[in-house]
């Protein structure tokens, strides 16, 4: 704007402000129709390459979808040099689902665990099976997802309807398939005794043949890893080195080894040796995404800790603590509580973690944990709010946040179905709001994001967003009902799935 | 349908069941696979099983390590070693899939079909397997032809060596870590067939690059190819290779790494000879014995006595001694704990003179040890220290921590100590047992936890065992009749035990005499829990005694019983009974 700080030389560079479109939606809600409790979706993740994407609902479903607009995984890449008309937009069909959980109840604490996903993660991909780990409060579950051939079988050597100790399926139903089980051994013994088996083999036996080309995508649990928390899990996340896991609840963090599901090692441990000093849970905890020894978990206070699992086998102590000292003048009541950190991120490239509170985004250098080096203003317009949002509990509400996969953008959610947009690199203005519906634009603010021109000259900080008060006064009574917790960017392109209650939206730009 | 004779019916279920919708019952096939192609024969099972296992390879994990299993061992059912290359498809398909057990187990057969291949045959066929896995599209084909090199690589020609050596580096160089693991795990295994020419530059020269991995897990699995690549270098090449990665891998960043160096660093001792170890390998064990983090000096401490062992005494006491004397003071008490288990090993290398003067008061000091575990640790090992320096040193240091640990609130910590009874009494002799012991093994019958009665009761019995019934009788028996009369049923409950077990060892004269009556009187107890432990212990008795005094003595007791008002009472008595009688039917 008017300043002439450094920021302005570098605006050029900034990437210009994207223009969002609506792509898809699944699971769209007709006017009137009731939301179904279990139907809300409650975690969303992209997988590593974008070519799938997965939802959990509170009913412990999870449902899988694909990306329609590349064929393969080979021909992707000759694809792309190709010119391709810049319209060209990631596509998803639906897959498949599964029940994931199902509710429990836990005699010995009298507790009712529900089977609400809390987080899904996909899995390096292996014969082109897929693998994922979704959780929800107290057990994770490791999924494999894959085409299975729908077997018709021929050419058998004995008539299923035959009578007598043969054991297709058709019998099942009345003998059991085990109770003929001896009777084939029992047989077999007796053959092996008296029998002499001529040096060509029977002529007249024959093998089954199996017919049939149709496959069928089954989802089979592959491995439960439970028992190990006190506390609701509130995270998982992979380990770059393909073979271990954590999982974080509001006390502890564990280890795990995706093939071994009855051990796991705990290597952070807040809780206070005497419950009532407890003044700081666990939010949300994430992997490195290279640095298989790295490790970040934030906080109910609002700090992110760093931890080198290289350090040693308890990681008591963090390596590095990113903290931002709020000016005390500012302070109230609700200080503490927005300043709760509800998710990290990391970005690809390693170097920065993406936080969000309750009122804003922050974006992290690692190289740098006095500050943050952009926030990001969400709702600044609910601040006078706050008492109200505090009354109906609002005000814990756990929103996600999402880098994109080049990095330049980072995105939330809020209420009345709206998310936000910010462009992150150093100059850039960009800050849309968007709405969960097929017209994504339509609040879209027209007075351009300012800058806090005091601060951004003083120390480099950037503070973008802050919306206009205008929004406010337009009319629009904001809804806390329908809030925007869970989104996802798609890990290669300008792509964002986000969930508004039972419905997924698609946007690209 | 085809129409089977009848002795075929049982081998035409197991082909059908193959393919059959239960689980189990596939399992079951699968596991008769060599009864089936026994049925088809030969040519039938090369042409038809082997093809149609090729293609139905979607089932369950179970089903494929079955069937993985069953297939190394299948080169006589396919017509003998010149055909088992009709045996690879099917298993180069297995090794592809995505469990790690199923590949691994199918690995374990191709090495064993391959150890069996001629040596042509495993150029023509095994090699091309080998190159196809390693060039895999997905990981899961490339983790599996790491374990395959060691069998291709001996029988190939000169060009197809040098390329195999190349793949090799290639995949230690892979994207996946899993892959880069996989082959830091079988670079051992694949060293020991290379050349000693080539194992000095290009092996070495991939172990290093795995040396310097980024991941901490390749890095783990590259020390434990430290040992095993030590070994097949001439001591002066470990020196100059080997020796430097494991001093660099013992200051290694990452606890993970160190500790699996101080697990393994004895082994390489060996390897690089007496001098260099002297010179970089203790003070790399010295370090690791410091370390900051506890796993590492638990690992270390652990293996005290095993580098003790290759270290001539004088180093040991030099170097070794004052770490482990810092370490029976460790903060961490599973340190303390893993030093307690293996320092009583210690004693033997020291010789006497140096065990009593150094290593006396760490034994004494870990014998007082505020953490039972390491207390317990050094009395399980307490016959080693008694072979060099004799009982009489340690006794009195001794007697305070057991009576200490007989007493501990944790009950099993006093189990742990009572089944160390008989080891201490044997290694004491009868008269320290006596003075010391005799009263604590009386106490354990009337705590309040059952396990320890009921172990108290078999430690009697394994005490009497071991210093013979004229001991017991003055020692154990009149004290156990004694509290046959404790007011609690429960304490009278445990002596009826403890007479039951220990009958057996008194022989008939004492059980007549001594243990039978105090038997007899229990059966007018006024708990019915006794009446029928009484009936119960009468029936143990029944064989031991002499059958006149089972028609004059237990029979009428049991008679009584038989007709109690009680229903479990005369329950058991008539079970009694039942034992006298079929002791007199023979007669």
């Amino acid at each position: 704007m008017n300043g002439k700080g450094p920021e302005d030389a570098r605006d050029p560079a900034a990437p210009p402000a994207l223009e969002w479109k609506f792509a898809q939606v699944f699971g769209e809600r007709t006017a009137g129709e009731e939301v179904q409790e279990v139907d809300i979706i409650s975690a969303i993740e992209f997988d590593k390459s974008g070519d799938h994407l997965a939802t959990g609902d509170r009913g412990g479903r999870v449902v899988l979808f694909e990306r329609t607009d590349v064929r393969a995984h080979g021909c992707r890449r000759d694809l792309e040099r190709l010119d391709y008309p810049v319209s060209r937009h990631p596509e998803f069909r639906y897959q498949t689902e599964f029940q994931s959980h199902e509710p429990e109840f836990d005699y010995l604490k009298s507790l009712e665990i529900e089977e609400k996903i809390n987080k899904i993660r996909w899995c390096q991909t292996a014969n082109s099976a897929l693998f994922l780990l979704s959780t929800n409060d107290k057990t994770i579950k490791f999924w494999k997802v894959q085409e299975k051939k729908v077997k018709r079988i021929s050419e058998m050597n004995l008539d299923p309807s035959q009578a007598g100790g043969n054991d297709s399926s058709a019998s099942s139903s009345t003998a059991g398939p085990r109770a003929c089980l001896p009777n084939g051994g029992c047989s077999y013994n007796y053959m092996c005794n008296d029998f002499s088996f001529p040096p060509g083999g029977f002529p007249s036996l024959r093998l089954p043949v199996v017919a049939g080309q149709e496959t069928s995508l089954v989802a089979k649990c592959r491995r439960i890893y439970a028992h190990a928390h006190d506390y609701h899990i509130n995270s998982i996340s992979n380990n770059s080195d393909g073979e271990t896991f954590i999982s974080a609840d509001d006390l502890r963090i564990n280890l795990w080894n995706l093939e071994i599901s009855n051990q796991s090692f705990n290597i952070v441990d807040v809780k206070p040796a005497n419950m009532e000093d407890l003044t700081e849970v666990i939010t949300s905890a994430e992997f490195h995404p290279t640095h298989c020894n790295t490790l970040a978990y934030s906080s109910s206070k609002g700090s992110i800790r760093l931890l080198d699992l290289r350090q040693s086998a308890l990681c008591d102590n963090h390596s590095q603590l990113f903290e931002e000292h709020e000016a005390s003048s500012s302070r109230s009541f609700f200080t503490e509580i927005i300043a709760s950190i509800s998710d990290i991120k990391f970005g690809k490239d390693g170097r920065h973690i993406l936080s969000r509170d309750y009122m804003t985004l922050k974006l992290w250098d690692i190289n740098m944990d006095s500050r943050p080096v952009a926030t990001f203003q969400v709702h600044e317009y609910l601040r006078p709010k706050l008492c109200d949002l505090y009354e109906n509990d609002s005000i814990f509400d756990k929103f996600e946040c999402c880098l994109s996969g080049d990095g330049l953008r980072v995105a939330t959610g809020s209420y009345s179905n709206l998310f936000r947009v910010f462009g992150c690199v150093a100059g850039s203005t960009e800050a849309m709001t968007l709405e969960a519906s097929k017209n994504p634009m339509r609040r879209q603010v027209q007075s351009p994001a300012r800058t806090a021109r005091s601060l951004s000259s003083l120390t480099r900080v950037v503070r973008r967003g802050a919306e206009s008060p205008g929004i406010d006064a337009n009319g629009n009574s904001y809804d806390f009902t329908t809030k925007l917790l869970h989104l996802a960017w798609h890990p290669t392109e300008n792509s964002i799935a986000c969930a508004a209650a039972n419905s997924l939206y698609m946007y690209y730009a | 349908m085809a129409m089977i004779d009848e002795p075929l019916y049982p081998i035409a279920i197991l082909i059908d069941e193959l393919k059959n919708e239960d689980i189990q019952l596939r399992l079951n096939s699968i596991r008769r696979l060599s009864t089936i192609a026994r049925a088809l024969g030969e040519e039938r099972t090369r042409k038809e099983l082997i093809p149609f296992l090729s293609e139905n390879n979607d089932d369950d994990d179970e089903v494929l390590l079955a069937m993985a299993e069953e297939l190394g061992v299948f080169i006589p059912y396919v017509g003998g070693v010149e055909y088992a290359h009709v045996l690879l498809p099917p298993l180069e398909t297995l090794c592809t899939v995505e469990e790690t057990c199923v590949r691994d187990k199918a690995v374990e057969s191709l090495c064993r079909i391959g150890a069996q291949m001629k040596e042509n045959d495993l150029v023509d066929w095994f090699v091309p397997l080998v190159k196809r896995l390693a060039a895999g599209e997905w990981f899961t084909a490339r983790v599996s032809s790491c374990g395959l090199f060691h069998i291709a690589y001996s029988s190939a020609p000169d060009h197809l060596k040098t390329e195999l050596r190349s793949i090799y580096g290639q995949l230690c160089q892979d994207d996946m870590p899993m892959v880069r693991r996989a082959a830091a795990t079988n670079l051992g295994k694949f060293a020991a067939t290379v050349e000693p020419s080539h194992l000095k530059t290009e092996i070495m020269s991939i172990f290093e690059d795995l040396t310097q991995d980024d991941q901490d897990s390749v890095r783990l699995l590259a020390v434990e190819g430290c040992a095993a690549l030590g070994k097949l270098l001439e001591p002066q090449d470990c020196v100059t290779h080997i020796l430097p990665v494991i001093v660099n891998f013992s200051q290694d960043k990452s606890w993970r790494v160190r500790y699996m160096v101080a697990n393994q660093l004895y082994e390489l001792c060996e390897a690089v000879g007496p001098e260099p170890t002297r010179a970089d390998l203790v003070p790399a064990y010295v370090r690791l014995l410091r370390d900051n983090e506890a796993e590492v000096r638990i690992a270390a401490a652990g293996k005290v006595t095993k580098f003790c062992r290759i270290l001539s005494p004088q180093l040991a006491i030099q170097h070794i001694l004052p770490c482990v004397k810092e370490l029976s003071s460790d903060s961490s008490q599973h340190v303390r704990s893993a030093l307690a288990s293996v320092i009583m090993g210690m004693a033997p290398v020291l010789g006497k003179d140096a065990t009593i003067e150094q290593l006396l008061p760490i034994f004494l000091s870990l014998l007082k040890d505020e953490f039972p575990d390491v207390r317990l640790n050094i009395i399980s090992k307490l016959d080693q220290v008694n072979q060099v320096i004799g009982i009489d040193l340690l006794s009195q240091s001794l007697l305070p921590a057991i009576v200490e640990l007989a007493e501990d609130r944790h009950w099993r910590v006093r189990l742990a100590i009572i089944e160390y009874i008989p080891l201490l009494a044997s290694q004491l002799g009868v008269g320290f047992f006596d003075d010391k012991l005799g009263a604590l093994c009386m106490q354990w019958l009337e705590d309040k936890v059952f396990s320890i009665r009921d172990a108290a009761a078999n430690n009697l019995k394994r005490l009497a065992e071991e210093f013979g019934p004229e001991w017991a009788m003055q020692h154990i028996i009149p004290q156990v009749l004694d509290k046959i009369n404790n007011p609690h049923y429960l304490y009278r409950m445990t002596i009826l035990h403890a007479i039951s077990l220990l009958a057996p060892v008194m022989g008939a004269d004492i059980t007549c005499q001594k243990l039978l009556p105090v038997v007899i009187a229990s059966s007018k107890d006024r708990v019915p829990n006794i009446k029928f432990n009484v009936a119960k212990v009468l029936q143990s008795l029944v064989p031991i005694l002499d059958q006149s005094v089972v028609e004059s003595t237990i029979r009428p007791c049991l008679v009584e019983l038989s007709e109690d008002p009680d229903v479990d009472v005369r329950y058991f008595a008539s079970q009694a009974l039942q034992a006298c009688d079929q002791v007199m039917m023979p007669s």
